[in-house]
């Protein structure tokens, strides 16, 4: 059965290469799929401690709503089926399982977290469905060779790591570097792509590293001893609040130091407007999205689709949220794969067609930023840009760049 | 030196928030004899609704004061709908339905008022006091923590309420049979500490940002805080609070694991000063007759 | 519940009363026998999370439900448990079976080796202490000194375990016999023991301590091996939920588990060993109940469940079913 669906996938794809309608394509479907629809799973902490990425869950739920509205995927309309895990992986796990086994979705996309889905990771591939698009930076998502059911989206916390240490290699070499990091994965490998990236002068540049856990209520302790410790660098890895509350501690003890921010913290609304813009002004991060609540882009055309979106599908959605423009992003990204598809919808096609994305362009990527895969290249975003925030907006400094991780 | 120093300090002004966490707590500990879980959880709806006030307009004094006055009416309204019903219901029974409460007021602040992090104002400002180590509001957080202790304190000792009130904690029944109005008592007592809570969310939220998981993590500090100083002492309590904030950096000194395990450390050192005095630094022993 | 009902309680279960009860038990164990016949796996999937719930609630029962002893911090058990089982399985390579006698043994010793201070603690201040060691949980296992062997922040991922001999069952069907039978056994030894000279004298700790130390019982010693008993229930448990989940991370065992864990050991009823299953089916199902209803609620939902719960059943189920069979009793004795 499973050779004679490859032989058909492999027959559709010849003439979907050839350039035919897919329409011409023999119809062949996988769970979850019928002639009316097809079925989405997705799991998104909506309770408990990181319930503010459950924001993900429902903006991709809205566009959804966008897609049927406007028709569907060729003719086919979304069930978009969300459940709660609260971030916890037992229940991720009982969560796919309902997804695959009672639901019968087609594939489970933009599950979020990475103990999460580490939870899942093996059953999925095991059962062969899709885990795609997952809401995670870690680096293990691209194991396209022992995990070739699962691929992550955004770039990954180590290339971004990479970003900032090549920028300081080059413009501060002589940079003493003070870093706080969450302590978990997320923390983790930011950490380690910034040593991986500094190579042999990491351990003279970084003179301090501060953990903190999620369930500290300030990390005011963490930035005195960074402060002490005579670091001009601040490497600043942290979720919105923390990073919120580091920003105005920092300004408020007099420490001004060099400040490169992770790619998690760089909304204005959510971040750097309540940490005070002032304290705020000359951070660095990297970008791939653009940020909604830059004034610069009031006549992005890019920016009007997703403002036009947002308000009529996703009214009660946080505008100055960079989640929300992070889930229209994935959320178009599925649909593209969807629409490769054709109406060869078997799970084999949909990881073939998600591994087939070719200088995908989106509204709210940054200019430059392309989505690029191939069946070795299971990272589909990894260009960023360095921009630095002028107390008002962020200012892009020099090109876009790639940190790419050589393999892994 | 220079760096301890500093982080003594830093401590203190973190432990200022603990310490008016701890305070509400004993506050409510009082009143009812139990533990409420879901104070932290009424501090933060407070707060909500303050910044919802100030967001509508109102300027903070006015807003400071209207939001403890809510406070106190919703405070006495969960003790009357949800608890009264329950009053001959086993102690654990009673645990859960704090947990239930802490579910119900979690999840519906983060549905009205979204999960974004939001800055709320202080009155005091945030110039930098002493070498710039700890800012106006950290002070202003700590004087308003020890009027409200003042405050309380007197209530409770020289007012006729003050004192049926702690009657009501100590010995329902005799209460009771002097007449007191023991239902109210303890209505009144969950009121005012819906209200100490208010104040300590609109002193702590300026720090660490409005949003609806702020007070998970501080009320297991205000806990340790209040056990620590004796949940029979509101000044424990506050003494408490500022020893677990110390206590705490304190413990990033410790090579290797501190920085990591400082919250633990800080619990391991609070077990153990619990099994020498198990009634806490400040607490009364409480006998009880067989 | 009074002393009385205790009293009359532990008669009733080796009194006349004995044999309807013990047909209800055999009725509940054909029916969980033969429940994999009628559903597919991820429902097997679900009651055996259940099932371990049901076994670590139990744990929980016979310290504060039997003993009197408060505690807030079972999940740590439950993680040393889950633990022991994956770093053997990863690091050791022995079969899932042998880990969870082994699991359950490190806990006991970890749990009386907590009980030993927690003798000086109580009420409040023990439920704190207990607290803190359910949030001092998950730091500890990703710590620096025992990362190489947890697995730090990534955790251990497990390999699920097939029928052995081979047996005509799927994965989940074996797995899901094999927790039932661990739960009969569990249960089983539970129920002996809470009726047994020793469990009669943690009822009395529980009741009057100085009562029970007057009548020559060992209060410090017996409170501290209840600890440690307790937390092997709840250490097997975690060995299997390891087993089940076939994944352990730090973020599974939050100080959330532990509430989660409370609250279905009072749902249940305290101070009864059938109520633990209701406890663990509870802890399982309700959340998804209260997503269904509202994802934006779903916390809130919850909440009044769990209220709702309470006012209908201050005592917990079991309390509950021991008032209803009261009544029909007083009543078939008027009627008589």
């Amino acid at each position: 059965m499973r050779r004679k669906g490859l032989c058909l996938l492999l027959g559709s794809t010849l003439i979907l290469a050839l350039g035919t309608s897919a329409a011409l394509a023999q119809k062949k479907y996988g769970p979850g799929v019928t002639d009316k629809e097809i079925k989405i799973g997705n799991i998104n902490p909506y309770s408990g401690p990181a319930s503010a990425y459950g924001q993900i869950g429902k903006t991709i739920a809205a566009y959804f709503n966008k897609v049927n509205a406007e028709g569907g995927i060729n003719g086919r309309k979304i069930n978009f089926i969300s459940y709660d895990d609260g971030y916890s992986p037992p229940k991720t796990v009982e969560q796919a399982r309902k997804l695959v086994e009672r639901d019968e979705v087609l594939l489970i996309f933009q599950s979020l977290g990475t103990p999460t889905n580490t939870a899942i990771h093996k059953y999925m591939n095991a059962k062969k469905v899709p885990q795609l698009f997952v809401a995670t930076g870690a680096t293990k998502w691209g194991d396209y060779k022992h995990y070739p059911w699962t691929m992550g989206w955004q770039p990954t916390y180590q290339s971004e790591g990479h970003i900032y240490a090549k920028y300081l290699l080059e413009k501060h070499p002589d940079a003493k570097i003070g870093i706080l990091y969450q302590n978990d994965d997320y923390g983790k490998d930011y950490v380690k792509g910034m040593k991986d990236g500094l190579g042999d002068k990491a351990g003279k540049m970084i003179v301090s590293e501060q953990p903190y856990e999620v369930t500290n209520p300030t990390v005011d302790s963490q930035i005195v001893n960074l402060k002490a410790s005579g670091a001009n660098v601040f490497y600043n890895v942290t979720t919105p609040k923390f990073a919120a509350q580091a920003i105005k501690k920092a300004a408020e003890i007099g420490w001004h130091p060099i400040h490169l921010l992770n790619n998690v913290s760089q909304s204005v609304g959510a971040v750097l407007k309540p940490a005070g813009l002032d304290n705020a002004k000359g951070i660095l991060s990297t970008f791939y999205l653009k940020d909604s609540t830059d004034p610069a882009l009031k006549d992005d055309p890019g920016y009007k689709k997703w403002l036009a979106f947002m308000n009529k599908y996703h009214p009660k959605g946080d505008k100055t949220s960079s989640f929300t423009v992070y889930g229209y992003t994935a959320a178009q990204t599925l649909v593209q794969v969807l629409k490769q598809c054709g109406d060869n919808l078997t799970r084999e096609n949909v990881m073939k067609q998600a591994a087939n994305l070719k200088n995908l362009e989106l509204p709210m990527l940054l200019p430059g930023i392309k989505i690029n895969t191939s069946p070795t290249d299971y990272y589909p975003i990894e260009q960023m840009q360095l921009q630095q925030f002028d107390g008002k907006e962020w200012k892009p400094i020099g090109p876009v760049m790639s940190g790419e991780l050589g393999g892994s | 030196m220079q760096l301890v120093f500093s982080q003594i300090l830093a401590g203190l002004s973190t432990g200022a928030i603990y310490a008016c966490m701890a305070l509400a707590i004993v506050m409510i500990y009082q009143a009812i004899d139990h533990l409420n879980f879901a104070q932290g959880e009424m501090a933060m709806f407070s707060t909500f609704i303050a910044w919802q006030l100030l967001h509508w307009g109102l300027p903070y004094w006015p807003t400071f004061f209207l939001t403890i006055a809510i406070s106190f009416v919703g405070g006495v309204l969960i003790e009357r709908i949800v608890f009264k019903p329950l009053k001959n219901a086993p102690v654990l029974s009673h645990i859960v339905v704090f947990i239930a409460l802490f579910a119900i007021l979690n999840s519906s602040a983060g549905f009205i008022w979204d999960f974004n992090i939001k800055s709320f104002p202080t009155p005091f400002g945030t110039t930098p006091l002493f070498g710039s180590l700890i800012s106006s509001h950290d002070a202003g957080m700590i004087a308003v923590t020890i009027v409200l202790l003042l405050l309380l304190y007197a209530f409770f000792r020289y007012t006729r309420v003050g004192l049926a009130m702690r009657a009501t904690a100590a010995n329902p029944e005799s209460a009771r049979l002097v007449g007191i109005r023991v239902g109210w008592m303890i209505a009144l007592g969950w009121g005012m500490a819906a209200a100490v809570g208010a104040v300590a969310g609109m002193m702590i939220a300026p720090v660490v940002f409005l949003e609806p998981n702020m007070m998970v993590s501080i009320l297991l500090y205000g806990f340790a805080g209040a056990v620590v100083g004796g949940l029979t002492s509101p000044f424990g309590a506050v003494i408490g609070g500022f020893a677990v904030g110390v206590i705490e950096n304190l413990s990033s000194f410790i090579p290797d694991v501190g920085n990591e395990l400082k919250l633990t450390i800080a619990l391991a050192l609070i077990v153990a000063v619990l099994t020498i005095r198990p009634q806490g630094l400040f607490g009364r022993v409480i006998v009880t007759r067989v | 519940m009074s002393k009385r009902d205790i009293f009359q309680r532990l008669q009733g279960t080796r009194g006349g009363a004995a044999r309807p009860q013990i047909l209800v038990w055999l009725t509940g164990f054909v029916i969980a026998v033969l429940l994999p016949l009628a559903f597919k796996n991820f429902v097997l999937f679900q009651l055996t999370l259940a099932m371990t719930y049901a076994i670590a609630i139990l744990g929980l029962a016979l310290l504060t439900g039997f003993n009197g002893q408060f505690s807030l911090g079972h999940s740590a058990f439950y993680a040393l448990g889950a633990y022991t089982a994956a770093m053997m399985m990863e690091h050791f390579g022995i079969g899932y079976i042998w880990t969870l006698p082994v699991a359950g043994v490190v806990s006991l010793v970890f749990g009386f080796l907590f009980g030993l201070p927690a003798l000086r603690l109580q009420g409040i201040y023990l439920a704190l202490a207990t607290f803190s060691l359910a949030v001092a949980t998950p730091q500890l296992l990703k710590s620096k000194p025992l990362a190489p062997w947890t697995g730090g922040v990534q955790g251990i991922v497990i390999i699920k375990p097939d029928a052995p001999f081979g047996l005509p069952l799927s994965g989940d069907q074996w797995l899901y016999y094999l927790t039932l039978m661990v739960v009969v056994v569990m249960f089983w030894c539970a129920t002996n023991l809470i009726s047994s000279r020793t469990g009669r004298a943690l009822i009395a700790i529980r009741d009057n301590p100085i009562a029970a130390r007057a009548m020559g019982v060992n209060v410090s010693l017996y409170k501290a091996l209840t600890f440690g008993v307790s937390a092997f229930y709840t250490g097997v448990a975690g060995a299997l939920g390891a087993i089940v989940i076939q994944f352990v991370a730090p973020d599974s065992f939050t100080f959330a588990f532990a509430i989660a864990l409370f609250v279905g050991l009072v749902v249940g009823g305290v101070d009864s060993i059938a109520g633990a299953l209701f406890g663990g089916l509870f802890v399982l199902f309700v959340p998804n109940i209260a997503e269904q209803v509202s994802k934006g609620l779903a916390g809130a939902v919850y909440g009044v469940i769990l209220i709702l719960v309470i006012y209908m059943m201050p005592s917990g189920a079991a309390g509950l079913v021991r008032l209803v069979v009261s009544k029909v009793a007083r009543k078939s004795v008027q009627q008589n």
